[in-house]
């Protein structure tokens, strides 16, 4: 018997026509080039930007803005320095966005269970809107939309209302909303202590369940939980019941809480355009389970909705959410297009001061900087989920 | 010993199973939720419907007369905008007199593209063919030669430039996309470093941040004095952005050819070259056309966002065509359905078509 | 004589409207019985025994089984699935669970059996089939044959009185076709009731009590495997034999 053993070093030849040489021949060559390439292309941008004047480095962040934005998250005047404008900029970009990926995600997934629906209508309809929404462009689509809404609407001064409480009009949509006092903070906290009461009651149903045998369901304990939590954090904080009705006047509407057309026409018609490629990934995710896992929890006796549960979505799911964070990345970046409607998002301010400033190169190297940051971590978080929820193969 | 088996003659089936009438009822009534949302549905559709067709159809108004879809607004669509304006929305600012030469080049364009879908022009000689009609879709578009009068490229619009960018950027994307995922997965780091870089940055921003570089970052880029083309400043901008696009999907299609078949190669005593060119390349990339298709079509979605950096293609020029006129403003929703068809049929019809490819590239490959 | 277990009675399937699949099938099985059930493909053996747990309906005719007929009524499908385990040609093992949730899955959602009880039952039936230390592991960790035997061993923890097989050995590689085969053997001897549909030959001369020989939907031949392989009564039969003996 010959044992094993670990084997001896390397030695690497560099004869001339060794491929190790050549590799870094070929090597050395290419990063020449690109330096080459790289210092020619910063010399002339010096050169031009000594000619006409334009100043360079990001210190015009720190100078006042000098301009107006439409829709603000938190409060900004145009005396406030260019980077407050640009934050304002990523958190409409933000606001948009997970708004966005949270009415898409219910839209698209109904949409793609939908084809499997027993009703051929239904099945139909899915197929027609996906097919409908994408093959159209999605700047063609936010224009239409923002069209829409600013010239089929009425008036400002003339809402359509519901109840007296919520007007649709030229000038956007306004809502009552709670006048914010202490009490809605218990409130919040409150729902945040039923989450975490609801995850020792889940835990506990499930110990009973192996004990004995007996499930329980958990959602309608679950949601008991939160809606019993925030109800007794809003009695803490002394049960505050004002409200901030939206008025409607001569020439407007105002107070309460107010969503301008833009942002409903970005935020519509990034959904619409968005969920028809979700529903396709949500479709070839259920159709990538096997019929023989079907077979098999049907030979076993589960009922329907237990094989779903049990084990066509835990398959499905693996297969759907890689592409299904593309999606998401690719509705963020779309988002991008608000600068053609108006919509005050980061692309949108970042245009408007590189007008001002000039500062053509840092503008832009800002706008990448935010949505390759976005991208980069939705990259490293997806390539962490697919490694933990992988199947295990040999 | 004698055969104690009767064969038994098949029968067709008791109960009828095909045919509308079985359908109708196991797939719209096969239970009384589906029922029920069948019959909900048509009672939509009843409600719905007759208004819908109306306004498109039945009360709208045909003709380029103001006065007329004006009053009939409302209750029925003005497709007489279409008929007043399509010159300017389908040619954008080209001189009127002048439309017919994006007219020929489009329908050049065009008809070499039909033309290299179908099988009989599967030859060696349509790569001769592809540069023939480029290089007389720029004569005609650009004049110059043959006694056409110049049209500066700024001038250019409308749907004949869609077709152009989209085919343009594909032609010249797609030896980069190769180049650049054959880079990915080469054993040296510089190179494959390189082109990670080149493809994750390009992937991680909006195409509009690629188009503003382009558009305002080129121009410095070059020795001062240069002026650079919008033309080819677009161009250069939506290239770079498919061909990052299409790496990673020619790289796909890289690794899943089976390794046997570079080891072949190898034993063979063919070069790296060679082995790319005429083994690994020509099969890798049959793999991939369906999703080159689909690349190809978002790029043709994709033309629409030079309109942001005044390039005015067919959704630009249809602003261009109504922003200015206060008298056709209002009609500006038809005239969105009428280009939203326009990119609906040309899209749709390409994904018929790669669908159709891809059936025939399984039926090749099937044994 | 006592009631058989499986009972079909003129029974008659079509996949659509023209394709006959089954056709006027008439057999009994009685409880306990090893039936193996071979033919050419296409000939519609498979078809029959999906009909026993109604993965496959059929349109005329009828099916009892354990004393139940088998139609769309859910709680008599129910009802039988509970007494009819299976075992595909494919293993259908669930990839995302380990071998032990695999088992512990349909007695703990379907039949209600607490979780303790439910991994010891499983753990009794994985060392029936000498694979009990995979437990922890994957499928997709496992080889073709340990798959095919925790997929028994997954249809048993139901206490099944039927067992049936659906080509279970055809997908696997030459080498691993025995260890499946011995443990359907050690099954056949300790007395459930087996339908097989099965190529090899080897086991059925062995084990089975009745060999049936089908083609296109009908059955041809029944006969013990000392009658059946020996003296055929039918053209088809000694045909089919000779191409499936011969090498």
């Amino acid at each position: 018997m010959i044992e094993a053993r670990t084997p001896p070093p390397r030695r690497r030849e560099w004869t001339l026509r060794s491929r190790a040489l050549r590799g870094v021949l070929y090597q050395v060559l290419a990063i020449a080039l690109i330096a080459g390439a790289v210092w020619f292309l910063a010399h002339n941008t010096l050169e031009n930007m000594r000619v006409r004047g334009i100043q360079s480095g990001f210190d015009f962040l720190l100078q006042p803005a000098g301009f107006d934005i439409g829709e603000t998250m938190f409060p900004y005047e145009s005396s406030d320095a260019y980077w407050r404008a640009f934050g304002i900029g990523v958190a409409n970009t933000l606001r948009v966005a997970l708004l966005g990926i949270v009415l898409t995600t219910i839209l698209g997934t109904l949409l793609g269970v939908g084809r499997f629906s027993p009703n051929a209508l239904v099945r139909g309809l899915c197929y027609g809107y996906v097919e409908m929404f994408r093959n159209i462009p999605v700047l063609l689509q936010l224009m239409a939309w923002y069209l829409l809404l600013t010239e089929v609407l009425p008036d400002p001064g003339s809402p359509l209302t519901l109840g007296g409480a919520v007007f649709l009009s030229k000038g956007g949509l306004s809502f009552p909303v709670p006048e914010w006092a202490p009490g809605h903070g218990w409130a919040v906290l409150g729902a945040l202590a039923g989450v975490g009461a609801s995850r020792f009651y889940a835990a506990a149903a499930r110990r009973r369940f192996e004990a004995t045998g007996i499930p329980r369901s958990t959602w309608l304990p679950v949601l008991g939980f939160i809606v019993v939590g925030a109800a007794l954090g809003w009695l803490l904080g002394g049960a505050p019941e004002g409200w901030r009705f939206p008025e409607s006047g001569e020439a407007a509407v105002t107070g309460g809480g107010e969503i301008s057309p833009e942002f409903m026409a970005v935020l519509i018609g990034l959904t619409l355009y968005t969920s028809s490629f979700v529903a396709e990934v949500v479709r070839a995710g259920i159709q990538s389970v096997p019929r023989g896992q079907v077979e098999a929890a049907n030979a076993l006796g589960l009922p329907r909705g237990r094989q779903m549960r049990l084990v066509v979505l835990p398959q499905a799911l693996r297969v759907i959410i890689p592409p299904m964070t593309n999606q998401y990345l690719n509705l963020t970046k779309n988002s991008s297009l608000a600068v053609a409607i108006g919509y005050p998002d980061v692309v949108s301010i970042s245009n408007t001061a590189l007008n001002q400033t000039g500062r053509a190169v840092e503008c832009i190297a800002i706008i990448m900087g935010v949505y390759l940051f976005t991208s980069l971590s939705t990259s490293a978080f997806m390539n962490w989920y697919n490694r933990r929820a992988a199947i295990k193969e040999r | 010993m004698a055969d104690s088996f009767k064969v038994i003659p098949p029968r067709i089936a008791p109960v009828n199973t095909e045919g509308l009438i079985p359908w109708a009822r196991a797939n719209l009534f096969g239970s009384p939720l589906n029922a029920v949302t069948t019959l909900a549905l048509l009672a939509f559709f009843v409600w719905f419907g007759p208004i819908a067709l109306n306004w498109l159809f039945f009360k709208a108004v045909w003709v380029p007369n103001f006065d007329t879809c004006q009053a009939a607004r409302g209750s029925g669509a003005c497709w007489g905008v279409v008929a007043e304006k399509y010159r300017v929305i389908i040619f954008g600012r080209y001189p009127l007199d002048q439309q017919w030469r994006p007219e020929a080049a489009m329908v050049a364009l065009l008809g070499l593209l039909v033309a290299s879908c179908v099988r009989p022009f599967w030859k060696p000689w349509l790569a001769l063919l592809w540069l023939a009609v480029l290089a007389l879709t720029f004569a005609l578009m650009g004049g110059g030669v043959m006694g056409l009068s110049r049209v500066p490229t700024d001038r250019w619009g409308g749907l004949p430039l869609t077709i152009m960018l989209a085919t343009l950027a594909v032609v010249f994307a797609f030896p980069i996309a190769v180049l650049v995922a054959l880079g990915r997965r080469s054993e040296l780091p510089a190179i494959r470093t390189f082109c990670v870089i080149y493809v994750e940055l390009i992937r991680g921003v909006p195409l509009i941040s690629v188009l503003f570089m382009a558009s305002f970052m080129f121009p410095l880029f070059m020795p001062p004095g240069t002026q650079i083309d919008v033309l080819l400043r677009v161009l250069v901008g939506i290239t770079l952005f498919s061909a990052a696009y299409m790496a990673e999907i020619v790289r796909g299609g890289l690794q899943a050819l089976p390794k046997g078949q570079l080891e072949a190669a190898d034993t063979l005593g063919l070069s790296y070259w060679q082995a790319q060119r005429k083994i690994v390349l020509p099969q890798a990339l049959a793999l991939v056309v369906p999703s080159m298709m689909n690349s190809f079509i978002a790029l043709f979605k994709d033309t629409s966002l030079v309109t942001i950096v005044s390039l005015y293609e067919l959704t630009g020029a249809m602003g261009l065509a109504l922003n200015g006129d206060a008298d056709w403003r209002p009609f500006k929703i038809e005239a969105y359905l009428f280009i939203a068809a326009i990119y609906f049929t040309i899209c749709f019809a390409m994904s018929r078509y790669s669908l159709w490819i891809e059936k025939q590239l399984r039926r090749s490959t099937n044994r | 004589m006592a009631e058989p277990i499986i009972q079909f009675k003129k029974l008659n399937k079509w996949y659509g409207n023209a394709f006959h699949v089954l056709r006027d099938i008439d057999l009994d099985v009685a409880k306990g019985e090893r039936i193996v059930i071979c033919g050419p493909s296409g000939s519609g053996k498979s078809t029959l025994i999906r009909c026993i747990n109604r993965l496959e309906e059929h349109q005329q005719g009828q099916l009892i089984v354990d004393g139940t007929e088998l139609s769309d009524d859910v709680k008599a499908i129910e009802k039988v699935r509970r007494e009819v385990g299976m075992v595909f040609q494919q293993f259908n093992l669930f990839p995302h669970l380990t071998v032990l949730e695999n088992l512990t899955l349909a007695p703990m959602w379907v039949n209600g059996t607490p979780k303790k009880e439910a991994e010891e039952r499983a753990l009794q039936q994985l060392s029936r089939v000498r694979i009990a230390e995979q437990a922890l592991k994957y499928p997709l960790q496992l080889s073709g044959g340990q798959q095919q035997r925790v997929a028994i061993a997954r249809a048993l923890c139901l206490t099944p009185k039927i067992m049936l097989f659906d080509e279970p050995t055809s997908a696997l590689d030459p080498e691993m076709i025995k260890e499946v085969l011995d443990v359907m053997t050690e099954l056949a001897k300790g007395g459930i009731t087996m339908v097989c549909v099965t190529h090899e030959m080897g086991f059925a001369k062995a084990v089975a009590d009745r060999v049936i020989f089908m083609d296109q939907g009908q059955i041809v031949e029944e006969n013990t495997p000392h009658e059946f392989f020996n003296a055929p009564k039918s053209e088809r039969t000694k045909d089919f034999l000779s191409k499936i003996l011969g090498h």
